[in-house]
């Protein structure tokens, strides 16, 4: 029946010196010679295929693996109490009470994206959701951290519309709001954007689901979309590789969405789940079908005998190398037991699912594949799926870090002319907000449906995307992501740290427990050692960090090779925090409300000279010297308060403070309903003994400013003393003024700054860049 | 399992006790995003959510349906252009525009707009937004029409703020179906300030000419818990502007304003 010649095992075995096109595949020299040890012969051309594709660096993690160890080891008893599946399945679980459980991970889509930017970004979306069904969860909210390159660049034109649409266009037909992420631009990832996914999901524990193949004779079944020929080589060649002109377009490796057919899937692997109509259940993501069938089986009873010409095919002249090789979208493979099959034949017929029954589960440790009744591959699935190499890769620090660290932005020509006088002052902080990373991001954030669900509490521009879980009694959950990858350029370990400092910080501003860590580890070339350096130090420094706030990474993703014509991007370790809220009417937003005039505003934490890596630096055009100094138990204590704070309704309003410092929190908080305020500088140079420009941009670490009405004053302040933490009354907020008014050690008396021309200026930056949107 | 399975899937909600007889359907068609929200909607209103599905010709005998947004078959051909052929709309075709007394109320909200347009049970049809994108925001509106079984429970030319979110929302028609509709006062909501999507004469809904079937791009079941809803004067997300709609309904089905 095949138009092609099958590579039989049997064939393999009679022709032992076939040349395999292993190095096109993406295998090193060693590698191959580690698959003929393992067989014991040369593979078949479908073995080959799969082994590269599940050996890729994007699927096996060969470079990182000895790292993100780590993650597993700095791990305390404590840590583990609230986890109900850690790092290794499609996502981690934890706890949140009452019989409910909350799955979340980050995952990258950066190579497709640049490659074709509205798929690559769409189907980013189609794969962290599947991740997240795969566990038995409905998925309820997306988050997207995005960086693209300078905003002016031809390039950054080209990628970022189509990045927003595709997210947009995938996630909002999925009925899931987008409920926060990061939009920023800097050079650096021209030609190397990073999109990265959160997905989160929800579930009762009993609906629990993980990715085994057990109990022999259970039948295996592939479902949902058609297997075509996109994607194929999408883990191996695409994000495995560095970018290079040279070479010839990679387009068709990049993954087409269909959204429909995923809306669909989810709804009917939910059934499923609650017919309790699957064992195991597994994702088509990565490697397609060779990841599904050898992790399935090796996670379960270790065997599994499937007839590869049942895969209902788009097109019907795929090899059956291609076949196991495709990453097309919107397919999941289960283990049903022959009881239940006629019951799930029915489930995806009512929703009108394409199914396939492929095989079943064995006891014989082989994953045995045939074609047309002959065998194409007879493999060990550990030896795909688990065995795959591990390098330690050679590592050192860049011989250009101390000089980097060194120079310092005080003592740079860039610090030159600093602004002092009030008038300079209050010009800085329009041109700080409207900067390209400061600026207004509706523009992007409008093309994503925030409201469907009906239980978004709080999305982008707040400090935290929360959405509740339970409807009876508000159990709900809180979820930032965060990065500065100038400072982790300036020092990966404590750059890592900031990151979760700050995502930490986040999630506790909005009033919610943080609870667990997802991680999107994106960095260069890990064959570069000093590329190999940013990742290791980035590694420990997340660990030691989760460590010392009590919170486990329960799964994320790496992906390296972000980098083209030897240009890398900053390390950038994207880290997500997921919070817990009893109830999420408690959460607090991030702005003044219309309604609070008058309330006191306080600064919480103190404020050093660190403007190292800032806002401020960037706008003057440096980077250098040391980023923010970290305090993790300053930012424990910190939590502590705002999540206090929240339940017992002290505040109405609180913003942590990070790029742009007390500047951007300030104008952030007033832009978000447009009400102003009234804050004076004096005390706060005077305790800290900074001067009013220090006070206004430096990026202190372990600082929130918050909103509270005058009869919660000193309650509040009594909590903030007996915990010994710093609360500096700034001022009021005045909803009259229709600006932000400072005062200040300034020669020429105060500064004002009229929110509406704030605003203009704030909310023109994308628009004149990318097109108007009306309203 | 059969067709009439629950749809509105996994939703654990225990509906409270209804306050009225009102039985209300709520379709939901493959890739129909908003139907929890509608039935939310239609239980906080004081009726019964009854689950419909698009192949399930049956009613089940509710008193008025909801047709909720979403991308219904993946609307890749024309926004609501396959829905309108499922066996559930023939039904309510027949049924909303029966000839008598009281012929059966029908909310569509954004995509359930765009298959009542291509059902010809409301003039006009969507094309898509002016600028060429999805856009999501809190939108002002004005009710311009009271009369009909959805918006008997607001003032005339009340300012109400939902949110809205679509791709395809430029409500098109041509001269005389707009002079028509106008003239007999069918525009129900008309976009107050600038116009998010380039609709003629700024029309976000329009009702039939017996009242009981109306149209809206918006979304009111999106705004209808305070905490969840649009944000407003009274501070972020508290808007709760839609629900009167889904009150005014459960009103006129059990006579309390008919």
């Amino acid at each position: 029946m095949s138009e092609f010649n099958i590579d039989t095992v049997e064939n393999a075995g009679a022709t032992p010196d076939t040349d395999l096109p292993w190095a096109e595949l993406g295998l090193k020299q060693d590698e191959y010679a580690r698959i003929l040890e393992i067989l014991g012969r040369r593979p078949t051309a479908a073995e080959l295929a799969m082994y590269s594709v599940m050996w890729s660096e994007h699927c096996s993690y060969k470079s990182s693996k000895v790292h993100l160890r780590q993650f597993g080891e700095k791990v305390t008893e404590e840590m583990k109490k609230d986890l109900m599946v850690g790092i290794g399945e499609n996502a981690g679980v934890t706890d949140l009470g009452d019989g409910w459980a909350v799955t979340f991970k980050i995952e990258s889509h950066n190579h497709p994206s640049f490659v074709e930017p509205y798929q690559g970004a769409a189907t980013g979306i189609g794969g962290i959701v599947r991740d997240i069904i795969s566990m038995g969860a409905r998925p309820v909210a997306v988050m997207d951290p995005l960086r693209f390159g300078d905003i002016d660049h031809p390039d950054t034109q080209r990628v970022l519309p189509g990045v927003v649409a595709g997210i947009g266009g995938y996630g909002n037909s999925l009925g899931l709001p987008n409920v926060g992420g990061e939009v920023v631009f800097d050079s650096v990832y021209q030609q190397n954007p990073l999109v990265n996914a959160l997905a989160v999901g929800v579930l009762k524990h009993e609906d629990l689901r993980l990715a085994n193949a057990s109990g022999v004779g259970n039948k295996v079944v592939l479902f949902g979309a058609r297997t075509g020929g996109d994607g194929i080589g999408g883990a191996s060649v695409l994000a495995s590789e560095s970018f290079d002109d040279a070479k010839p377009s990679k387009r068709p490796a990049v993954q087409v969405g269909d959204p429909f057919a995923e809306k669909v899937l989810i709804e009917c692997c939910l059934e499923l789940f609650h017919h309790n109509l699957v064992e195991g259940i597994q994702d088509l993501g990565a490697a397609g079908i060779s990841c599904a069938t050898s992790e399935l089986a090796s996670n379960g009873d270790g065997g599994m005998h499937v007839e590869l010409t049942n895969v209902l095919l788009r097109d019907p002249s795929l090899t059956p190398g291609e076949i196991l090789m495709s990453e097309s979208q919107e397919r999941m493979m289960a283990v049903v037991t022959p009881d239940n099959a006629a019951a799930f034949e029915t489930v995806l017929s009512k929703w009108g699912v394409e199914f396939s029954w492929l095989g079943e589960v064995t006891d014989t440790g082989r994953l045995i594949i045939d074609w047309d009744g002959e065998t194409i591959v007879d493999v060990d699935p550990r030896t795909v799926a688990h065995d795959g190499p591990v390098y330690e890769r050679p590592y050192h620090r860049p011989a250009w870090q101390d000089q980097l660290q060194s120079a310092a932005f005080r003592t740079s020509a860039a610090a030159k002319h600093l602004p002092a006088t009030a008038e300079e002052l209050g010009q800085a902080v329009v041109e700080l907000m409207s900067s390209p990373n400061m600026a207004d991001k509706s523009w992007v954030t409008d093309q994503f449906d925030r409201f469907v669900g009906g239980n978004t509490a709080l999305s982008q521009p707040d400090d935290a995307g929360v959405i509740r879980v339970d409807d009876t009694t508000g159990l709900g959950v809180g979820l930032a992501t965060d990065c500065n990858d100038r400072y982790a350029y300036l020092d990966p370990y404590r750059g890592a740290q900031l990151a979760l400092a700050e995502a930490y910080r986040n999630v506790a501003t909005a009033g919610a427990v943080p609870l667990a860590v997802s991680d999107c580890l994106n960095f260069g070339s890990p064959e570069d050692p000093e590329i190999m350096w940013q990742f290791a130090e980035a590694v420990r420094g997340l660990s030691d960090a989760c460590m010392q706030l009590g919170i486990p990474v329960t799964g994320g993703n790496v992906s390296l090779y972000n980098q083209t014509a030897g240009r890398a991007i900053h390390p950038t370790p994207v880290v997500g925090v997921l919070g817990k809220f009893d109830d999420v009417s408690r959460r607090t937003p991030s702005g003044f409300q219309r309604w609070a005039d008058g309330q006191a505003i306080y600064l919480l934490g103190t404020t050093a000279d660190e403007l190292d890596g800032s806002e401020f630096a960037r706008l003057r055009g440096h980077l250098g010297g040391q980023p923010p100094a970290v305090d993790l138990e300053a930012e424990k204590t910190l939590g502590d308060i705002l999540i206090n704070a929240s339940r017992d309704g002290m505040i109405d309003a609180a913003h942590d403070l990070s790029e742009g410092g007390l500047a951007a929190a300030l104008a952030e908080m007033s832009l978000r309903f447009g009400v102003g305020s009234r804050t004076s500088l004096h005390e706060l140079c005077e305790r800290d003994g900074v001067d009013p420009f220090t006070a206004l941009f430096s990026e202190s670490q372990a600082r929130v400013l918050v909103a509270l009405p005058r009869s919660e004053e000193l309650r509040f302040t009594d909590m903030t003393t007996a915990r010994g933490f710093p609360a500096l009354r700034l001022g009021v907020v005045d909803a009259e003024s229709g600006g932000i008014e400072v005062t200040g050690a300034f020669a020429d008396g105060s500064f004002g700054i009229s929110l509406d021309e704030l605003k203009a200026a704030w909310s023109a930056v994308l628009p004149s860049r990318f097109g108007a949107v009306e309203g | 399992m059969s067709a009439e399975t629950p749809l509105i899937a996994g939703d654990p909600t225990p509906q409270a006790a209804p306050l009225s007889g009102a039985r209300i359907g709520v379709v939901t068609f493959p890739g129909t995003l908003d139907d929890r929200d509608a039935a939310r909607a239609v239980r906080l209103g004081g009726g019964t959510a009854v689950p419909l599905w698009h192949a399930d010709e049956s009613l089940h005998g509710v008193d008025a349906v909801v047709l909720p947004g979403g991308f219904s078959y993946g609307d890749y051909l024309r926004a609501g252009a396959i829905a309108r052929f499922a066996p559930v709309m023939s039904t309510i075709i027949t049924e909303a525009e029966a000839r008598t007394a009281s012929p059966l109320p029908v909310l569509g909200i954004c995509n359930g707009f765009q298959v009542l347009t291509e059902a010809h049970l409301l003039p006009g049809s969507m094309i898509k937004n002016d600028h060429l994108k999805f856009i999501c925001r809190d939108q002002v509106l004005r009710v311009e029409n009271t009369g009909t079984a959805w918006t008997s429970q607001f003032t005339q030319d009340e300012l109400i703020t939902v949110p809205m979110k679509n791709q395809d929302g430029q409500y098109v028609a041509d001269d005389a179906t707009l002079k028509k509709l106008e003239d007999q006062g069918r525009v129900v909501f008309r976009y107050v300030g600038e116009s998010p999507n380039g609709s003629r004469n700024d029309i976000a809904g329009v009702t039939n000419e017996r009242g009981n079937v109306v149209g809206l791009m918006p979304h009111p079941e999106h705004a209808v818990e305070a905490g969840y809803g649009s944000d407003d004067a009274t501070g972020l997300r508290e808007g709760t502007d839609g629900l009167t709609i889904f009150t005014s309904v459960v009103s006129s089905l059990t006579g309390g304003n008919a």
